[in-house]
């Protein structure tokens, strides 16, 4: 209701064609808050998540970010059974949830011939299992709703400052991790071999992909926090060969994808949060089909070889 | 000469069972050792005991001063993500790391070394390709490479001729030789014998026990080699503790 008055009201002065344009683009941002917070929110959990899911992609642990967006699950449970929808009961809790989670897998995977991927696997579905039950004892439809797809038109100032913390640690821990993050996914033997940084940066990884879980969990819920960080990657692994290109790469589409999605469900009645990741959805697949690294256009039509 | 390492019977194996058997001896500083043995002889578990990589299951190995990731380790299969998106540069200056740690800049200094590895492996104008597109050769002379640039005193290479072809080996053994040359102490498992003949002064016949430990004109003889191809390489399942304590010592 308040959106139609409102473009109604503007629409009189506005000039027709191009303005327009800037009309649905700019317009929704300048006018509302929400919007702008909004905006806000999801390029902070770009910085963060994307880089993240970059390394995700290329330590071959894509979907291990799926799992563990369901282990924060059972923690934002308890935390809401404790104090209802409060954010810092409910940010805590999934943290606790998600660092159990990912210590005891790495741990395993560690001391155990158990894979990794096998391992999460067992302790996700357990807390799964958990998250669930106990969000069915004390919660409504619409609280559960909430805990699972979030709502990024609904960040208060609390929040955004969550979100903006949890990407500036992100950004620097990153920064810190970077090389033997970068030589144990290329080379881990060698790693091991000349130092012993590689278990902590792993763990130190592990948390990283639980504070951006944790982080995209507010806004895009416990379902779709995943999207920002594993399609940006995706998307990236499409258009260039270095692994710093790709950050940024990931980082753009994130933005873009967060910003057309934020637009895309102001005009229309799609929620906010898989306008985004169909936004980004949609990036992946021209990027799929026409990427300059392996796309399969590129793979079809290669063009003529070379001399040499 | 001092000894580089020491090896106090050590027994090395997996899930109890032992692929190194108590294999006491030593090896001199600034020696060129050659490990030789059929396939499952222990030689590549030997190599991950002396890098640290595998906890003795007996008997300890002593490095002298140097720490085990001051030992610079060639791998047998070196479990290398190919697709990584790195560049052979940033791939051999990895080798830098315990001169570099987390933060150490990359100055010109650094470019400088890392362009010298790459020009005595012979893989100038390779420094911006990225590593998937090496073929197994070029990927082992960037290994070698990287070898190289870890300046370790103690350098350890599991078959590191293997699948490659004459000229490139010949290339990396001339490396091996300047090592040697520099008095870095050098280990080389290889089943070439007429290369460990005409390269390195002393063998070690490995067949789980120490076959043979000494020059290499007197550890690789004819009947010592049968006897090594003897071993038996399976393992039993009900075999019974091992009692022997301290076997008779062998050295080089």
């Amino acid at each position: 209701m308040m959106r139609r008055r409102a473009r109604s009201m503007r629409r009189p002065s506005a000039q027709p064609d191009a303005p327009m344009i800037t009309d649905a683009l700019i317009a929704p941002f300048t006018e509302f808050e929400f919007m702008r917070r909004a905006l806000a929110g999801v390029i902070a959990l770009s910085l963060g998540g994307a880089p993240i899911g970059v390394f995700l992609m290329l330590r071959r642990m894509s979907l291990v970010g799926d799992a563990m967006a369901h282990a924060i699950l059972p923690g934002a449970a308890i935390g809401f059974l404790l104090s209802g929808l409060n954010l810092f009961a409910m940010t805590f809790g999934g943290l606790i949830a998600g660092f159990a989670v990912a210590i005891l897998a790495g741990v395993v995977a560690r001391v155990t011939e158990l894979k990794e991927d096998a391992s999460l696997a067992a302790f996700y579905l357990v807390s799964l299992a958990l998250g669930v039950a106990i969000v069915s004892i004390k919660g409504t439809n619409i609280d559960l709703l909430h805990v699972l797809f979030g709502n990024v038109l609904a960040l208060d100032d609390q929040t955004l400052m969550v979100i903006a913390f949890n990407a500036t640690v992100t950004l620097i821990l990153l920064a810190v991790i970077w090389r033997p993050l970068v030589i144990e996914c290329v080379d881990p033997l060698f790693l091991r071999s000349v130092s012993r940084a590689g278990a902590p940066a792993h763990l130190a990884f592990m948390a990283l992909v639980v504070i951006n879980l944790v982080n995209g969990f507010h806004a895009l819920g416990t379902l779709l926090a995943v999207g920002l960080m594993i399609l940006p990657a995706g998307i990236a692994r499409f258009w260039t060969r270095d692994i710093s290109a790709m950050m940024l790469v990931a980082v753009l589409s994130a933005v873009v994808s967060g910003y057309a999605g934020l637009v895309l469900s102001y005009l229309t009645k799609i929620p906010s949060g898989p306008a985004i990741i169909l936004i980004a959805a949609v990036i992946y697949l021209v990027s799929l089909l026409f990427g300059t690294v392996g796309g399969i256009m590129r793979k079809l039509f290669p063009g003529r070889h070379l001399e040499a | 000469m001092a000894a580089q390492l020491h090896f106090r019977d050590v027994t090395l194996g997996y899930d109890r069972h032992p692929a190194v058997h108590h294999l006491s001896g030593e090896v001199a500083k600034g020696s060129l050792l050659a490990v030789c043995g059929p396939n499952g002889a222990g030689k590549s578990t030997l190599f991950r005991g002396i890098v640290g990589i595998l906890k003795p299951l007996a008997g300890q190995i002593g490095l002298g001063e140097v720490a085990a990731r001051d030992i610079a380790y060639l791998p047998q299969s070196a479990d290398i993500d190919r697709s990584f998106p790195i560049s052979v540069f940033d791939f051999v200056g990895t080798g830098l790391w315990r001169s570099k740690g987390l933060f150490g800049g990359f100055g010109k200094p650094e470019i400088a070394r890392v362009d010298h590895a790459l020009s005595a492996v012979g893989l100038t104008g390779f420094e911006n390709r990225s590593i998937g597109t090496l073929s197994g050769g070029q990927m082992q002379r960037m290994l070698f490479a990287r070898l190289l640039l870890q300046d370790a005193r103690v350098i350890v290479l599991d078959e590191p001729f293997n699948a490659i072809d004459a000229r490139t080996a010949t290339d990396l053994m001339d490396l091996v030789l300047r090592w040697h040359g520099e008095g870095r102490t050098v280990l080389a498992a290889l089943h070439d014998l007429d290369l460990v003949r005409r390269h390195f002064p002393q063998t070690l016949l490995l067949a789980r026990q120490a076959v043979a430990w000494g020059a290499t004109a007197q550890t690789l003889t004819a009947e010592r080699l049968l006897e090594a191809r003897r071993m038996c390489e399976a393992f039993d399942d009900d075999a019974a503790a091992c009692a022997i304590d301290a076997p008779p010592q062998r050295a080089a």
